[in-house]
Parts: structure tokens; C-alpha cells; sequence
């Protein structure tokens, strides 16, 4: 049951992931980059991690995708165009990436991770919020902070004179 | 589902978003794949986190803050490309060299 749901989740996350970077139509990259990232929440609550799983939804599905379909729309005539996506290199990037894909399993099948057994609790919302307000607090602050700086930033930027 | 599920399936989605940021000329969709990149070490965070520590889940803390950073890269990011679009009318990559010299 969980790996018949995981197969689905990966051929959904892989297939729309593949779409987004292939497509020529930047505006249909950005709702099959709305369908991936919700087959990741998916697996997020395979992992479980509803929390986690639940902020994937909210941010990535509902803030960051909203603002590139904004920014897609403010940038592109919608109607009629015919520019080339792709730059003259995809020979060049295929080989570094399957290098890199090679690598990575390489080193995944030579490394033996100590699995620890679960105590079969998976950690609440609760647990995660304590331990995001005493053990983790001033990470917590700083990127508070990073995400402050960052907004009024992009304000600024963006306002125009 | 082993780790080894989990860390081969975000292994290809981080290759998939590096092939996307190495060959698109969009500013837009470079933005897209380095999400997709993004998503992919979340995922790698998650699964080590269920899978090593499963009773201190480090990993969904720092996924956490991934996913806040990524989202003010995001807001940045897509400042920045509007302003590129007001001032030099395209947002192509390839065009934009104005801080070469």
C-alpha cells in the first residue's frame, strides 16, 4: 500500500518535474510546477511529516508558484510568441548532469546509513513548535529576521522610482 | 520504502532542476528549477530525519528553514526580474550581461 503510493508520488513528482523544465510554454512550466510540488507534500506525509507537509502546501503551492505565475504574467505577452526557451548548451548540461546522477548513486551505494529504529510516534506540531522556541530559537529569530530583510527588499527593489 | 527509495528519488529531481537552471533562457523558469532543487534537499532532509533520528526530528526543523529561505529567494529573485523586464525589456539570461566588463 505505502509503496504503491510512494511509485505514484515519484512518477508524478519525476514526470511534472521533467515538464517544468522542458516545456516551451513558461506558463504551463509554472502549473506543473504547482502539481509537483504537491506530490512532495504527498511524500512529505509518507515521511511522516504532516507539518511539514502542510507548510509545502501553504507556502510553496500557495505563495511561491502564485508570485512566478504573477511574474510570468507581468513579463511575457501571453499571445503570439515565439522565443526559444533553450539556450545552445542542453548537449553540454545532459553530460554534467548524468555525471552528476552517477556520482550521487555511486556514493549512495557505497555509504551504509545507521538506521535507527522509530519509537513509532511520529513527532506532532506541538513537539515541533517546542523544540522551534527552546533548542532551535535563535535560528529561528535570524531567519525572521532574513525573511524580514528580504521582503522589505524586494519591495524596494521592485517599487521603481 | 528504504531510505535509499527516498535519497535516489531526490537525487533525480535535484539533476532534473540542474538541467532545467543550465539550459533555460527564462529568467522565470531558472527561478522554477532552482525550486525544484530546493524541494529535492527538503527531501533529503525529511527522509534522513524519519529514517536516522527518528525520535528528534532535526531534519523537519531545518527543512523549516529551507523552505522560509527559499521563499524569500523566491520574493528576491522575481524582484529582481521585473526590474530587469522594466529597464531592458527581455529577461533572457543570455541577453543580460550588463555587469560583465
Amino acid at each position: 500500500m505505502f509503496d504503491l503510493a510512494f511509485y505514484i508520488l515519484a512518477v508524478l513528482i519525476l514526470g511534472s518535474a521533467l515538464m517544468v523544465v522542458t516545456l516551451r510554454n513558461i506558463f504551463h512550466c509554472a502549473l506543473f510546477l504547482v502539481l509537483c510540488m504537491f506530490s512532495i507534500a504527498g511524500i512529505y506525509i509518507l515521511l511522516e511529516a504532516e507539518f511539514i507537509a502542510a507548510v509545502q502546501v501553504l507556502i510553496y503551492v500557495g505563495a511561491v508558484t502564485i508570485l512566478m505565475i504573477f511574474a510570468v504574467m507581468l513579463t511575457h505577452q501571453l499571445t503570439g510568441k515565439t522565443i526559444r526557451q533553450v539556450n545552445d548548451q542542453p548537449i553540454a548540461a545532459l553530460f554534467i548532469i548524468s555525471s552528476l546522477l552517477v556520482l550521487t548513486l555511486l556514493a549512495l551505494s557505497k555509504t551504509t546509513w545507521e538506521v535507527a529504529s522509530s519509537s513509532g510516534v511520529s513527532p506532532s506540531a506541538t513537539e515541533l513548535g517546542r523544540a522551534l522556541m527552546t533548542v532551535y530559537v535563535l535560528p529561528f529569530e535570524v531567519v525572521s529576521v532574513v525573511l524580514l530583510v528580504a521582503l522589505v527588499g524586494a519591495i524596494v527593489i521592485s517599487r521603481g522610482d | 520504502m528504504t531510505l535509499y527509495h527516498y535519497l535516489i528519488l531526490s537525487a533525480i529531481l535535484f539533476v532534473i532542476g540542474m538541467y532545467g537552471l543550465l539550459t533555460r533562457r527564462n529568467a522565470v523558469g531558472v527561478l522554477m528549477s532552482i525550486e525544484l532543487m530546493f524541494n529535492a534537499a527538503n527531501i533529503n532532509f525529511v527522509a534522513f530525519s524519519k529514517f536516522i533520528t527518528p525520535n528528534e526530528f532535526i531534519g523537519q526543523i531545518f527543512s523549516i528553514f529551507v523552505i522560509t529561505i527559499a521563499a524569500a529567494e523566491a520574493a528576491v529573485g522575481l524582484a529582481i526580474v521585473l526590474l530587469i523586464y522594466r529597464n531592458y525589456k527581455g529577461i533572457e539570461v543570455d541577453n543580460i550581461n550588463f555587469m560583465k566588463w
